[in-house]
């Protein structure tokens, strides 16, 4: 289990490729990757993400370590970012490995559910007119953790 | 006890952290103490729904180990 929170871009690709290949006994590997929103009609030009150093690593290891808990993985790995990123940039990625796919594929969907709701991250979007505004938490990301 | 603000609530108050003088049992409590002292700090704290908090506790080495940190359903935005 790894989880890592940085600033910098990672390589989709290669981290994905590092994960499986060290998920020995793995028929399933699930990966997820969360990027910014291109603009819409409201024009996004960058998504300023803000976290708690001190909170964020611990969080997002429990949450992780929860899922290996719930589901028979035999790995599974969290990266986000924090700080400027504009559409198209990859913000975090979720990879999760296991004997079977249902298992990969449900604790990938837990890990998501998760980070989107109980990580200490803040999200502050910057629009082209100037304008500047923290995203609200969402119903309906509290109620995606019912099922769990 | 020492005090950290981040995203709106941050931005409302106009400061990082800060040192505070409380004997609030709880973290209702403490909110409310803060919520009397200006404008600033009511419009920070005006929608306590919208809010997550945080408690990290520094405790003695014999202390149980029962959690590091406690989280309450608070703030967020």
């Amino acid at each position: 289990m790894k989880v890592l929170v940085q600033d910098a871009d990672f390589d989709l690709g290669r981290q994905s490729d590092a994960f499986a290949a060290g998920a020995a006994g793995a028929g399933a590997v699930v990966t997820f990757t969360g990027v910014v929103r291109d603009a819409d009609a409201g024009g996004l030009v960058a998504m300023e993400i803000e976290h708690y150093p001190a909170m964020t690593q611990k969080a997002l290891e429990a949450i992780a370590a929860e899922a290996m808990t719930r589901w028979s993985l035999v790995d599974a790995l969290v990266i986000h970012r924090y700080g400027r990123l504009v559409p198209g940039e990859r913000i975090m990625m979720v990879a999760t490995a296991a004997r079977h796919r249902k298992d990969a594929f449900e604790a990938a969907e837990y890990l998501m559910d998760y980070l989107k709701s109980r990580a200490p991250f803040w999200k502050k979007e910057i629009l082209a007119d100037g304008a500047a505004d923290w995203v609200a938490a969402k119903s309906e990301d509290e109620d995606a953790l019912i099922r769990w | 006890m020492d005090v950290v603000y981040f995203a709106w609530v941050r931005e409302r108050i106009g400061v990082p952290r800060e040192q505070v003088e409380t004997s609030a049992a709880t973290v209702a409590e403490l909110v409310e103490e803060l919520k009397a002292r200006d404008a600033r700090y009511e419009a920070a704290f005006a929608d306590p729904s919208a809010l997550r908090v945080a408690l990290i506790r520094i405790c003695r080495i014999l202390t149980p180990l029962l959690r590091g940190y406690v989280k309450s359903p608070f703030s967020r935005r």
